[in-house]
């Protein structure tokens, strides 16, 4: 499933006889950290891409990717994902080509939707993969209908889905938990608790000190995670997985986590809040928390760093060259997929803009504001 | 007089409404301490306090509800949607409650909310962030629905909504949000809602039009205008009442006729138009009456400016109908 377990070759510098933790092998904790990297690698490069005027936008998720690749590495090929826009890392864990990602945010010809979407909001049934909404909170209910229909299928599926701690107040959520509880839906429900909805606290957004408690007035277990350590996040949404196959139902984990970064590229974080809080929550990032572990194990080390940074460089670099260099989708696509067969008034609609407008040079002056 | 943009004359009317009248409240969310995601509530939350500006929970239906409630009770509110995308959630509540309280308590209740949501494209925001969904409110009676296209009408038609009694759905054109400045009176002023606006008189074609596509249509007026030809440009303002005197006037004078917007056009409001002048006024026309709009497809992201009315297409439409 990882795109780079294939460098998880056994480190000869690694404890042999050492158990390592939650039954995983050198190569899955490996692929685990990688995963990770390419995670913040990705994000890092895109918001560059967007702050140099290359893309139209862009939305991180800096300092969530233990909460991403935990609960993602836990899942079969099977298993479905609904999420919400700031998971890129699970859609390249799942297998989403990092071509097919980043013609998304360019918008291209060889974008699978042809630009109909806007950035980071990918797509892809092969990988189970939801695509994905901007409004919050609708897929939740969603990943509810998708867990009820595998379970009256008799297939054996889970379905894990993502929102926010704002993605809590909004309707779908409750009645999203309160369906999962009732039909004892095989469904994970990924709460990562960022601690903002752009700019408002999570204290602003529910009087609820521990989010995971809000899984009790539906009947439903609920688990607070360190959402910084991806083992727990891993171990929790195994057990989650486990109650799911079980005919146990559905869980709510509450990853608590914080986003280290802007809601977007439209944001302005220090409008809000201060350097020191954000520089307090770096001081527990996932990645380095793994990292270090990764050492004592004997698994980590600079070089190896270095090398999956730079393999992972390259290949983002490759990405954005190849995205970059295509033109954009022709504009008889803009009418295509709206319905399964074309309604002729907007087939007639297709051919007056064709008609009239294929001499004009139309641009895009526009430009995204949030 | 202050140069300023149609965003800072709604922050402006806002203001200088909040400072009038205690009973108006903002709510929504980010429009505390963040002052709006476009800034239009800037300054509220330091100026009238986190008591009468809010930054509410993530739920449009639980933002116009408590409004409603609000409102009931004695409040002026003015709830902030931050798209018109997001709009949605909180329909129910627009549609079933707040447009018919009056009218299903005969009066007994009203809920004179103000829903202020910026709307359209021309922004890059794809599907989510460039709807113009005004046509759903304008088939709900009860609602009023006003669409400034400047910054004068801004501060005014805004000022008119909050001191209404009813209900107000109150689109900004978000394209032009800081687009141009325009000359805007320091003191006390409202622009009714109702009138339309004869912004550029002309004797051979009418177009209607509002919100952002005024300026598309002044484009195509232009550039007609080069062929001799004097276009008449209605800004009707608030599309809800509507002003139909204004409309029939105008066709009556140039016997042409073409609405302007930019949501699909499939049932889009220029429909409304189009049937009302074809009621009141089809033996004055010379020419069939051309919808001029957004296309029967979710709204695209790449190729908007494909999808959007633009100038080019205005005026293609002002020569068909003149050369009819």
């Amino acid at each position: 499933m990882s795109i780079t377990q294939d460098q998880g070759k056994m480190s000869t510098t690694a404890k042999q006889h050492q158990k390592l933790p939650e039954g995983l092998t050198e190569s899955q904790l490996k692929a685990i950290y990688e995963a990770m990297l390419l995670t913040r690698e990705y994000d890092d490069r895109c918001l560059k891409l967007q702050r140099q005027g290359r893309i139209g936008f862009y939305a991180g998720s800096f300092g969530e990717e233990a909460c991403q690749i935990g609960t993602a590495f836990a899942l079969r090929e099977q298993d479905w994902i609904f999420p919400s826009y700031r998971q890129p890392g699970v859609a390249l864990l799942r297998g989403v080509p990092l071509q097919s990602m980043m013609n998304n945010l360019f918008g291209n010809s060889a974008d699978v939707v042809e630009g109909k979407q806007m950035p980071v909001h990918y797509t892809s049934r092969e990988h189970h993969f939801l695509s994905i909404s901007s409004v919050i909170g609708t897929q939740v209910i969603q990943a509810v209908g998708c867990a009820m229909a595998a379970k009256i299928k008799k297939d054996e599926a889970v379905v894990l889905t993502y929102f926010g701690d704002g993605g809590t107040s909004s309707n779908d959520f409750h009645s999203g938990m309160n369906f999962a509880a009732t039909f004892k839906a095989p469904c994970i429900f990924a709460l990562v608790n960022n601690q903002y909805a752009i700019s408002v606290p999570v204290s602003k957004q529910t009087s609820v000190e521990c989010l995971a408690d809000k899984a009790k007035a539906y009947g439903m277990t609920g688990i607070q995670v360190d959402g910084n350590d991806v083992l727990a996040v891993y171990r929790a949404t195994k057990e989650a997985m486990q109650r799911a196959k079980v005919g146990e139902g559905p869980t709510l984990l509450e990853l608590k986590t914080y986003r280290a970064g802007p809601h977007s590229s439209s944001d302005d974080p220090t409008r809000y809040r201060s350097k020191e809080e954000t520089e307090k929550w770096l001081k527990r990032d996932p990645i380095l928390l793994f990292q270090k572990e990764l050492e004592s194990l004997g698994i980590w080390t600079e070089a190896y760093e270095a090398d999956v940074k730079a393999s992972i460089q390259n290949k983002i670099s490759e990405a954005i060259k190849v995205a970059e260099s295509l033109p954009q989708p022709p504009w008889e696509s803009l009418f295509e997929g709206v319905y399964s067969n074309d309604p002729q008034a907007l087939m007639a609609q297709k051919e007056d803009i064709l008609t009239h407008e294929s001499g004009l040079e139309l641009t895009n002056e526009g430009e995204f504001p949030l | 007089m202050a140069e300023m943009t149609l965003l800072q004359a709604i922050n402006t009317a806002l203001h200088e409404e909040m400072a009038r009248d205690e009973d108006v409240v903002v709510l929504g969310e980010d429009v505390g301490v963040n002052g709006g995601v476009f800034r239009a509530t800037e300054g509220l939350y330091q100026k009238f306090g986190a008591e009468r500006v809010m930054d509410t929970p993530l739920s449009e239906s639980g933002i116009i509800g408590s409004a409603i409630g609000m409102a009931v009770y004695g409040l002026k509110p003015v709830p902030e949607i931050q798209f018109a995308d997001f709009i949605y959630p909180a329909f129910d509540q627009i549609v079933s409650e707040l447009a018919k309280m009056r009218y299903r308590s005969g009066g007994d209740f009203t809920s004179p909310v103000v829903v202020r949501t910026p709307y359209g494209g021309g922004i890059r925001g794809g599907h989510y962030h460039s709807q113009s969904p005004e046509a759903y409110f304008c088939h709900t009676p009860g609602l009023q629905v006003v669409i400034p296209s400047n910054p004068y009408d801004a501060k005014g038609l805004l000022k008119s909504a909050i001191r209404g009694e009813d209900p107000v759905i109150f689109m900004e054109p978000k394209k032009i949000y800081r687009a141009f400045k325009q000359d805007v009176p320091q003191e006390d002023y409202v622009i009714p809602i109702g009138p339309a606006n004869v912004v550029r008189s002309g004797t051979d074609v009418s177009v209607f039009c509002y919100g952002s596509m005024v300026q598309v249509a002044e484009k195509a007026a232009n550039k007609a205008s080069e062929d001799g030809y004097q276009v008449e440009i209605v800004d009707l303002r608030t599309l809800y009442p509507l002003d139909i005197q204004t409309i029939l006037n105008s066709v009556k004078k140039t016997g042409r006729a073409i609405v302007v917007y930019e949501a699909p056009k499939t049932c889009g409001y220029g429909a409304e138009i189009a049937a009302t002048i074809a009621e009141n006024a089809i033996e004055y026309l010379e020419a069939p009456i051309i919808r001029v709009a957004g296309l029967d497809t979710p709204f695209p992201y790449t190729l908007e400016y494909v999808y959007m009315p633009h100038p080019a297409r205005v005026y293609r439409a002002i020569q068909d109908v003149l050369n009819f």
